[in-house]
């Protein structure tokens, strides 16, 4: 293919004109030349023979007239084994590799192979010459960690190709050619270990999408029980600055029962991403018996790296997502936050004068939050295996206010809403979720008329409360007092959760099923009080004994005995207490 | 080879164009007016159409003006000699000192490599308890103070200034009052710091656009000074005018703004200033400590709000002093849990009953009677105000906890504090049961 060269007309912020002769390609990869550096742009608005190319990199020292030469490819990431563990940039640049060669600074237009070109893989053929194959079909596979890794006929390739020759089974490197084979027309094609995919583009060769059912267990109490997410399901989190978002995903990242787990940090602080870099290699997965980190890719375009590559990096996530969901696992998808990814969209917009919507977000905002959602999903795959990318996204709204475009877009689109809230994070009640306003259409790991009777004493509790301010303790009756202490050691004990805690920042579903029943007898139960004092007391030292039993490890023999003390409190007090167990 | 032209096309707020060729992206240009020289920066290219922002501002500039480009981007000096000297806000010096001009060094390079962070790990002590229990400040983090206009925001910087452990202060003033920079001067005279201390100051009688480049100086030369081992605070007060500075160039620009007026990238242009704080490994770090005041007290307005994602937590001053509400370090746990076992279990629990407290007096004020509980409340409301908040409490962090065990024990039955039983029966003060 004749590579375009052109030459910059314009340059403003990181976007640049480009005049050029020829065929231009909308999302084209295009390097701007200036000296010896050679800066990646993308074009994102063709207008005659002008391509507006956003430029990955600063555009510091450009000058008009400098040359560009354009690639006859779309911005793709490259998909094959090597993929897990990495720490990618939003293009797929392997940043501990940058780092090795070029020390503590992002050099600009220092360009990595995202897949390691002298690693060896121990491949397994599992085609034969004279079998006929189709993109996604299994050509055979390596072993990457935990993981059968599929080798696939490249997913972009059309045709039905009859295979020719295949390697022995060995050890080879990506760029290896494994099989080769002919289609219809007799042309030959060479399917190595890995192949590029457009990121922009969505992985849709799989027989069937189904409807998510199976929890997508996340470890946090609030969320299983109360606001759960099925694993090929959508959840975002919205919240004010320090509300928790980033926590919460932090904590689910290390906990979720899933295979794999995509962190994009897009836009947001990379000192955030340094925390799960250095802690993840150093943690063992309990189901795995191996390093957290060999199950996790990180995708880290923070704050202060270009914003173009921003906008691009939560492309780039999906993309990797999609295709580990090929090989029939479970894949969760973390993105923090896709306002800033809102946000690079609309700096690009501005600065092709494109005609503004609320708060100066483009008219295509809402498509595109709802085009990468929709890129989630439980899948039926070929070969009749499963597979599922379960997305969860932070959201960042100015101001903490919900009624804003991004949250407002991202909400019709998702299955759950897990909302922060200020109050709750101030008053350190985290996670802070807020457990009225939420919502879930997903089915919960607990039985749900108990969830139900939970929620009913939840804002029964918050109405009194909101009563007592008003009219008083002494106005409230002591019944609808006691309902509130109910509710609030509900939330003390079972909705907040000490996610710093090696044993309570993670609660199996069996222990909440365990715990929970106990606490929706406790909840249902009559209590002989004197008065309020009394009540109040009671409840303080209950949730007291309550909370030191939440740090106790279940198989720890001193978890009974706390049982045991709890259960004698509750005795003293309470006539039903016979029906605890 | 310089380039020289004379011919302005358009002069537009602080934003003049020019008919040129080969000039580069962000380079800089002087430019010579009848009322001196100033610096002026290239932000835009269109064919041979030139923009360039001018720091001193646009009054007075004729159009037969002279311009010379320079051919590099903005540059600024680095130097030990830099220390105990005061720069402007284009870098140049505006002590009665010598010029400085070898050694120069880029100013808003390119960000370290997320790859090559390290885990922030010390705390830098304050003897301030609002900060030191219940927000530890951490090296490398970025902070910072959100107050209205009034509050003693200088003071409180200075003072965190004078008692953090740190080899050297670069303070960046952007629109500071001439007294309020006098205050920093004489604060850090009095505590012998002025000599580990260098300042670019843009003060507000300076032309508002010269404030832009404060922030990118100070930081460009507190990283090289990390570079070579030292630990570096940056103080940079106020933010406020930072963002109110881009909010201007924007509109001259004619970008469509996003919320009240200011541009769209507000977020990724303070990121990547606050970004730069950094812990170096093998090497020192740069820790950042900025204001950023409120207009109208709301926390909502853009540029707080947009601060507020970026930073590792912020201060809230209220009423002189470090409100327990809304303040946080983001880092603080990567501190805390190495100082004494109870100091996390104090933070949290002080917290949430001073959380009960407000509502208690909240209750009151209605003209509600008050329980026995809420009376307990009122007291530990009024012990903590006093030994905790004061900011004239001035104690290390270990006699803070110990103040902490007091106040619970003087207010509160153990069970009542929501603690852990094992830490009430190590640290509950006995004499007190
Ligand atoms: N589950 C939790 N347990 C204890 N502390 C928490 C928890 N969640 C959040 N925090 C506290 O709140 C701070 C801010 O949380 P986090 O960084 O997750 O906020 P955020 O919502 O991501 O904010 P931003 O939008 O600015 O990124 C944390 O550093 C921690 O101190
Ligand atoms: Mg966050």
């Amino acid at each position: 293919m004749s590579k375009n060269i052109g030459k910059i007309t314009g340059i403003a912020g990181n976007m640049m004109t480009v005049a050029v002769e020829g065929n231009i390609i909308q999302n084209e990869i295009g390097y701007a030349v200036t000296g010896d550096e050679k800066l990646k742009a993308e074009v994102v608005k063709i207008q005659g023979d002008t391509a507006f190319m956003q430029v990955f990199e600063s555009t510091k020292g450009l000058k008009i007239g400098d040359t560009v030469e354009f690639t006859g490819e779309m911005l793709s990431v490259e998909l094959g084994p090597g993929i897990l563990g990495m720490v990618y940039d939003g293009l797929q640049n392997p940043l501990n590799e940058l780092a090795e060669e070029h020390g503590f600074f992002l050099k600009r237009g220092a360009i990595i192979p995202a897949l390691n070109r002298e690693t060896k893989w121990e491949f397994t053929p599992s085609v034969k010459p004279g079998e006929t194959v189709k993109a996604g079909d299994k050509i055979g596979s390596v072993k990457e960690g935990i993981f059968d890794h599929k080798i696939f006929v490249p997913l972009h390739l059309l045709e039905e190709y009859t295979v020719k020759s295949v390697v022995e089974k060995n050890e080879y490197t990506v760029d290896t050619v494994l099989v080769k084979a002919e289609d219809a027309q007799k042309t030959e094609h060479e399917f190595k270990m890995y192949f590029n995919w457009p990121v922009k583009l969505p992985i849709i060769q799989y027989r069937d999408k189904k409807v998510p059912e199976e929890p997508m267990i996340t470890q946090t109490r609030i969320i299983d029980t109360f606001f759960p997410v099925s694993k090929g399901g959508t959840y975002c989190i919205p919240g004010p600055f320090g509300a928790g978002k980033t926590v919460l995903q932090q904590v689910t990242s290390r906990f979720a029962r899933v295979d794999i787990v995509i962190i994009a940090a897009c836009g947001e602080r990379a000192g955030e991403v340094v925390e799960t870099l250095r802690e993840f290699p150093e943690i063992t997965d309990p189901r795995t018996g191996r390093s957290l980190m060999e199950r996790t890719i990180i995708i880290c375009n923070t704050s202060s790296m270009p914003v173009a590559a921003r906008e691009s990096s939560v492309y780039t996530a999906v993309t990797l997502g999609e295709y580990y969901r090929q090989m029939g696992l479970d894949v969760l998808l973390l993105a923090d936050s896709t306002s800033r990814w809102a946000q690079a969209m609309r700096e690009l917009s501005g600065r092709l004068e494109e005609i503004p919507g609320e708060e100066a977000f483009p008219a295509y905002l809402e498509s595109r939050i709802a085009q990468f959602y929709e890129r989630s999903g439980l899948v039926e795959l070929n070969s009749g295996e499963m597979g599922s990318l379960t997305i969860g996204g932070t959201v960042s709204p100015a101001g903490g206010n919900f009624e804003e475009p991004v949250t407002q877009s991202t909400l019709k689109v998702v299955g759950a809403f897990h909302g922060l809230s200020r109050d709750r994070s101030n008053a350190r009640r985290y996670p802070a979720i807020h457990p009225l306003e939420s919502w879930s259409k997903y089915v919960s790991v607990l039985d749900d008329e108990m969830v139900q009777n939970a929620r009913k004493i939840l804002s029964r509790g918050s109405e009194v409360h909101q009563m007592m301010l008003v009219v008083g303790e002494d106005g409230t009756s002591q019944n609808d007092f006691i309902t509130y202490l109910k509710s609030e050691f509900l939330d003390n004990v079972y909705l907040q959760q000490n996610s710093f805690d090696e044993i309570d920042g993670a609660t199996s579903p069996e222990r909440q099923k365990y715990i929970f029943k106990i606490i929706t007898s406790i909840l249902n139960m009559d209590f002989n009080f004197g008065n309020k004092q009394e009540a109040r007391s009671f409840f303080n030292t209950l949730r007291s004994k309550f909370i030191d039993w939440n740090y106790i490890e279940m198989s720890d023999d001193k978890f009974k005995q706390q049982e045991n003390d709890i259960n004698n409190l509750i005795k003293e007090k309470s006539n039903d207490a016979e029906s605890i167990q | 080879m310089q380039k020289v032209y004379s011919k302005i096309l358009s002069v537009s707020g602080n934003v003049i164009t020019v008919k040129a060729k080969d000039i580069a992206y962000e380079e800089l240009a002087e430019i010579t007016t009848s009322r001196g020289k100033s610096l002026a920066q290239v932000i835009k290219l269109e064919k041979d159409i030139v923009s360039l922002q001018v720091f001193a501002g646009s009054a007075g500039i004729s159009t037969d003006d002279e311009i010379r480009f320079l051919g590099d981007p903005m540059r600024v000096t680095f130097s030990d000699n830099m220390l105990g000297r005061i720069f402007n806000g284009s870098g140049v010096p505006r002590d009665r000192g010598p010029e400085l001009s070898d050694n120069l060094i880029e100013i808003a390079g390119p960000s370290v490599n997320p790859a090559k962070r390290i885990i922030p790990q010390n705390m830098i002590r304050t003897n301030i308890p609002m900060i030191d229990v219940f927000n530890s400040l951490v090296r490398s983090q970025k902070l910072p103070i959100f107050s209205i206009s009034g509050e003693p925001y200088n003071e409180l910087l200075a003072r965190i200034a004078m008692q953090a452990e740190v080899d050297m202060i670069i303070l960046g003033g952007i629109g500071l009052k001439y007294d309020e920079y006098m205050y920093f001067r004489n604060e850090l005279e009095k505590g012998g710091a002025l000599n580990r201390t260098v300042f670019f100051m843009h003060t507000a009688s300076d032309p508002i656009v010269e404030g832009l480049m404060v922030p990118d100086l100070c930081l460009a030369v507190a990283e090289k000074f990390a570079l070579n081992g030292k630990d570096v605070l940056v103080l940079l007060t106020d933010m406020t005018n930072f963002a109110d500075s881009l909010k201007e160039i924007a509109i001259t620009m004619e970008q469509v703004p996003s919320n009240r007026g200011y541009p769209g990238d507000l977020y990724s242009q303070l990121a990547s200033r606050y970004e730069k704080a950094v812990d170096f490994e093998g090497a020192g770090s740069v820790t950042l400590l900025a204001t950023t005041t409120m207009p109208g007290d709301d926390v909502t307005h853009p540029v707080p709000d947009n601060t507020g994602y970026i930073t590792e937590g912020q201060f809230y001053l209220r009423g002189g002093r470090i409100e327990p509400f809304g303040s946080l370090s983001r880092l603080k746990q990567q501190v805390n849990d190495k100082t004494r076992d109870d100091h996390r279990a104090i933070m949290d629990g002080m917290i949430q009953l001073y959380a009960e407290y407000k509502e208690a007096e909240e209750k009151r004020s209605m003209g509600f009677r008050m329980n026995e509980w809420d009376n307990k409340l009122l007291k530990y409301g009024d012990l903590f105000v006093s030994g905790m908040m004061d900011l004239s409490v001035n104690i290390p962090l270990e006699k803070a906890l110990d103040r902490g065990w007091e106040i619970l024990a003087q207010c509160f039955k153990p069970e009542e504090t929501g603690l852990k039983s094992d830490l009430i029966k190590q640290f509950w003060p006995k004499d007190l049961e």
